[in-house]
């Protein structure tokens, strides 16, 4: 829990490595330029706490996501990854601090206004609903931004019509996007582990989000399915999407990301471009202090 | 409302309750120790109760005891009691472990859905009590006096009977009994683990199937004293009591955490007392709609319960 | 993973999706199911006329039942199988107290009507008049329940619900003027018609009318479920009973949809009790037990619960086995079986159960989730 030791191998010591606890020289690191309303900000995490009992699970982290990068959120195992991840979209309310959305807090907002206002996620298991077809789950995300209800579905009102036709074409299109445009009519729960992660992100897309949280969308895979996966999230990328990935593997985050933070024990200990991660010996130390299944 | 009612008669509808709250709780304990293993409401319990209910009333009906006989004398009366606590347990004992035969195994060996054991138990009531319905032609049936009803204790007007006290007295024993063999036995030990994680109990060389078959058995037990407790503080039993009070043990149950056994406690007697106070409040014909009343209003508050769910389970 | 062998392999090709007459219904140009679905509507309609089938329909009406009466009760069982669904079948909400709604729609139509009523001033409301009334009071009730209610998970919410129709039963019992107990309501209004020879179509010695309202009351509720179920509002239902917490992750308004959920059962619930009160003219506090609301959820669950031809079947079926064994005595003691009905039936029921646990009619999609978790058994 305390500070890391630098006592790395001096090669990785390099001068663009920086301890965290100083404020970043540039970019959108610090919290305090939010308020000003910066227009390439998109979300914000402003010193959020968050306790369970006595345990501090994240421990005052702050950073923030610039519109179109896809940025890495990395750590070992247990490094607070996934609970970061729940604040932003709204599972757990935080002990304290602020996460911001294009300027607006989230905080005490409900799980699915936070959805419709433009955060999607995947879950690091698997969470599809598994008793529906692939198009209904996909379809099931391109229903967040609809407003059919009991009597326009009842009564085949226009809306009905209007709305069923563009989500289903929305949502084959977002199948074929990803790549399981033909197992659309099959039960999700019958695809394969690659599939579903696959179709977690169409259903996770479908639900139009200017911010896609993966988390963890290669575990499992297998070194061909990570590269594919690496492509995908950069098309997501191309069409304007920001994503924020979530991994512990390193090399992955390294060959796709743009910015980083890196979380040891709920607390940040680096921030920066892939290369300066890299190199930054806490990262080092806390990769190598911290045996996982990483690389 | 009658306020004045509920003033003046507080001492006796307390002690009323605790006496009905301690059957309910121990009633109650069958529900929540399936629900703690298999996560199933065991809907057939009911009808464990009920042939408990049946089976003392058999059992004392072989010496020609009926309700017009005259009380026996202390040593008979204890003889009497033991052959009727035996017998009843054995009966709901055994119904229990029929109805997990029955109802449940088949249906955990194809991996049924949850509900698909909802209704199975749901059946083997139907077809436990209506057949005993038909057999009785749904008249009720009497209780011999084993024990006669006396004031033993007198607190301003308040009487407490040596049945009420024998009552509370053999639930708390028989509950302090269950804590003691869930947390301290080996096959306690095997019960919490199976509760908690089914898959891994199975892999450390827990036999999951005995452990749920004694699982039925040790409610099926509990369910055995309620119903002789039943019969001698009613008077009377009839093919429908273990529905009818099955409801009021559910509720307990769930009250204070389903799948605690000390929240089936605290909840069998925080229920048979409150319902005594609004039937002393509103009317005696009340006493099933405020208990559910009450319920709502906890659950609102605690979603999972007085005490929260867990068997043998360190609280969240 | 021994475990396997024992789900035995004919289930597993009667569970398949694409196989089986559904299947086949399921590959059929429009025009080919529109002509199956019309004649099995058509034969619907003559199953007053049963009896007269040569061989089987003596095995079906037998002379104990009076298949009129027996063809009407088996419609708003049918009604309230369906309206059940939605709750549990669809949207995943365990609701054992569905009888509520029956009876709030059937008491809702008395006090309007009745001369016994509280409400009644000089003359009563007709039948017709009273069931919107009684409906849009029966929907109230199911929101008045689902509100409080929504933040309890399954088994919580199974006892709730049933504390909710006990809650009925007892102030139909307890209140002597306003629901009167035992008593009950007499004089309840037929639905309203003359047939050509001046009589009123809705009579009290032929049920049949009744059973053909109640079928087209029926076919409108099956069109309306359909149109709900391939909608937003369907997709929205499932998520929630697959997954809650994800469905609300992924922007599904739980909440709005569980609460119409519960608003939609209770209306179709509440319409069959407005039939029954119209048809029987007479209900008091004994027409609404409890084992009532556990026996539609017995049919939903045995005819294969989120499906609809499932939920038909199943309702049918819990009217009609009782009756089917009216007239038969036993061989022992000699006694009608009809005494027996409900012993016999918690029989059937887990026979059914056990060897069909999906149901009679499993959902195409719970079909394939049983396929898929029978790889899954853990070692018992």
């Amino acid at each position: 829990m305390s500070e890391p030791h630098i006592e790395t191998p001096e090669e990785l010591d390099r001068s663009d490595a920086r301890p965290v606890d100083e404020p970043a020289p540039t970019g959108g690191s610090s919290p305090s330029s939010s308020a000003t309303g910066d227009p390439d900000l998109l979300l914000e995490v402003d010193h959020v706490t968050l306790r369970f009992g006595g345990v501090v699970a994240l421990n005052d982290v702050s950073f923030s996501l610039r519109r179109g990068e896809i940025f890495g959120l990395i750590g070992p195992n247990g490094a607070g990854k996934t609970t970061c991840f729940n604040a932003m979209t709204g599972v757990y309310q935080p002990t304290s601090g602020a996460i911001r959305f294009q300027g607006e807090s989230l905080v005490g907002k409900k799980k699915h206004e936070i959805t419709r206002g433009g955060i999607a996620r995947t879950f690091q298991n698997v969470r599809l609903f598994p008793e529906m077809t692939a198009l209904e789950n996909v379809m099931v995300g391109a229903d967040a931004h609809h407003k059919t209800s009991v009597l326009s579905a009842l009564f085949r009102l226009p809306r009905f019509w209007r709305e069923e036709k563009s989500g289903r074409e929305r949502s084959m299109e977002l199948l074929r996007f990803v790549g399981i445009a033909h197992r659309a009519g099959d039960v999700s729960r019958n695809l394969s582990y690659g599939e579903q992660r696959r179709l977690e992100i169409a259903r996770a897309l479908a639900t139009d989000p200017t911010l896609l949280c993966l988390d963890e969308p290669a575990a499992g895979f297998n070194p061909a399915e990570k590269v594919d996966l690496l492509a995908l999230i950069r098309r997501i990328r191309d069409t304007g999407v920001t994503v924020l990935l979530i991994e512990h593997d390193m090399r992955l985050v390294m060959g796709v990301t743009d910015r980083i933070v890196v979380l040891e024990f709920g607390k940040k200990i680096a921030e920066g471009t892939p290369a300066e991660v890299r190199d930054n010996p806490a990262v080092i130390a806390a990769y190598l202090g911290v045996p996982t299944d990483a690389a | 409302m009658n306020f004045s009612g509920l003033i003046n008669d507080f001492g006796p509808l307390t002690v009323t309750g605790l006496a009905q709250g301690a059957i309910i709780a121990l009633f109650a304990l069958g529900y929540t120790l399936v629900y703690g293993v298999l996560r199933l409401i065991n809907f057939a319990h009911s009808e464990v109760f009920l042939l408990g209910t049946y089976g003392c009333l058999i059992a004392w009906g072989w010496f020609g005891l009926d309700q017009n006989s005259k009380a026996p004398n202390f040593g008979a009366m204890l003889a009497y009691m033991a052959l009727g606590l035996v017998v009843a347990i054995v009966a709901s004992g055994l119904t229990a472990l029929a109805v997990e035969l029955v109802a449940y195994r088949p249906l955990r060996r194809r991996n049924a859905p949850p509900l698909a054991f909802l209704i199975t138990a749901i059946g083997a009531s139907l077809a436990i009590s209506e057949t005993v319905g038909v057999l009785t032609h749904r008249n009720q049936r009497g209780v011999p006096p084993i024990i006669q009803a006396r004031t033993v204790i007198t607190i301003g007007d308040t009487h407490i009977t040596n049945l009420q006290i024998l009552i509370v007295v053999l639930a708390l024993v028989m509950m302090f009994v269950l804590d003691r063999f869930i947390n301290g036995s080996r096959l306690g030990r095997g019960i919490r683990a199976v509760s908690q994680n089914p898959d891994s109990a199975a892999l450390m060389g827990v036999n999951k199937s005995r452990v749920i078959s004694l699982v039925f058995l040790l409610g099926g037990l509990m369910a055995g004293i309620a119903a002789v407790m039943y019969d001698l503080k009613i008077g009377v039993t009839k093919y429908d009591a273990g529905f009818l009070l099955g409801i009021d043990a559910f509720t307990a149950a769930v009250l204070g955490g389903i799948g605690n056994l000390r929240g089936a406690l605290l909840g069998g007697l925080l229920l048979g007392v409150l319902q005594n106070y609004a039937a002393g409040l509103f009317g005696s014909q009340w006493l099933h709609a405020a208990a559910f009343v009450l319920l709502v209003l906890i659950l609102l508050f605690r979603p999972t319960g007085l005490l929260g769910e867990s068997l043998g389970r360190a609280r969240a | 993973m021994s475990d396997t062998a024992v789900a035995p392999p004919k289930a597993k090709q009667n569970f398949r999706g694409n196989g089986g007459v559904r299947g086949w219904f399921g590959r059929q140009p429009t025009w080919v199911r529109a002509i199956v679905t019309l004649v099995a509507l058509g034969l619907a309609i003559l199953l007053p006329y049963a009896g007269d089938v040569p061989l089987i329909g003596p095995q079906i009406v037998t002379q104990g039942i009076d298949w009129p009466s027996s063809l009407f009760n088996m419609s708003y069982y049918v009604l309230l199988a369906l309206g059940l669904n939605v709750v549990v079948g669809y949207a995943g909400l365990l609701d054992l107290g569905y009888v509520g709604f029956f009876a709030i729609g059937a008491y809702g139509t008395a006090l309007l009507t009745s001369r016994d009523s509280l409400l009644y001033a000089h003359s009563g409301w007709s039948w017709l008049a009273a069931a919107p009334v009684a409906l849009a009071i029966t929907m109230a009730a199911g929101l008045i329940l689902g509100w409080p209610t929504l933040r309890l998970r399954g088994d919580y919410l199974a006892i709730v619900t049933l504390g909710f129709a006990e809650i009925i039963r007892i102030v139909a019992t307890s209140t002597p003027n306003f629901l009167r107990g035992d008593r009950g309501f007499t004089n309840i209004p037929h639905p309203p018609g003359q047939g050509a020879d001046g009589k009123p179509i809705f009579g009290v010695t032929d049920a049949t009318p009744y059973f053909w309202l109640g079928l087209a009351v029926i076919v409108v509720v099956i069109l309306g479920v359909r149109n709900l179920d391939r909608s937003r509002v369907g997709r929205s239902w499932l998520a929630i009973r697959e997954d809650e917490e994800a469905a609300e992750i992924m922007g599904v308004r739980t909440t709005r949809f569980k609460l119409w959920a519960f608003a939609i059962g209770a209306f179709i619930g509440g319409l069959g009790g407005v039939l029954f009160a119209g048809e029987q003219g007479f209900i008091n506090s004994q027409t609404f037990v409890l084992q009532f609301s556990i026996l539609v959820l017995a049919g939903v669950v045995m005819g294969g619960s989120g499906n609809m031809a499932g939920a038909i079947l199943g309702g049918a079926l819990i009217s009609y086995i009782p009756d089917r064994l009216r007239g038969i005595s036993d061989p022992f003691f000699h006694t009608d079986l009809y005494e027996y009905r409900f012993a016999i039936f918690g029989v059937v029921i887990i026979v059914i159960m056990v060897l069909r646990p999906q149901g009679l009619i499993p959902s195409r999609r719970r079909a394939m989730e049983l396929k898929d978790r029978e790889k899954e058994v853990a070692p018992l």
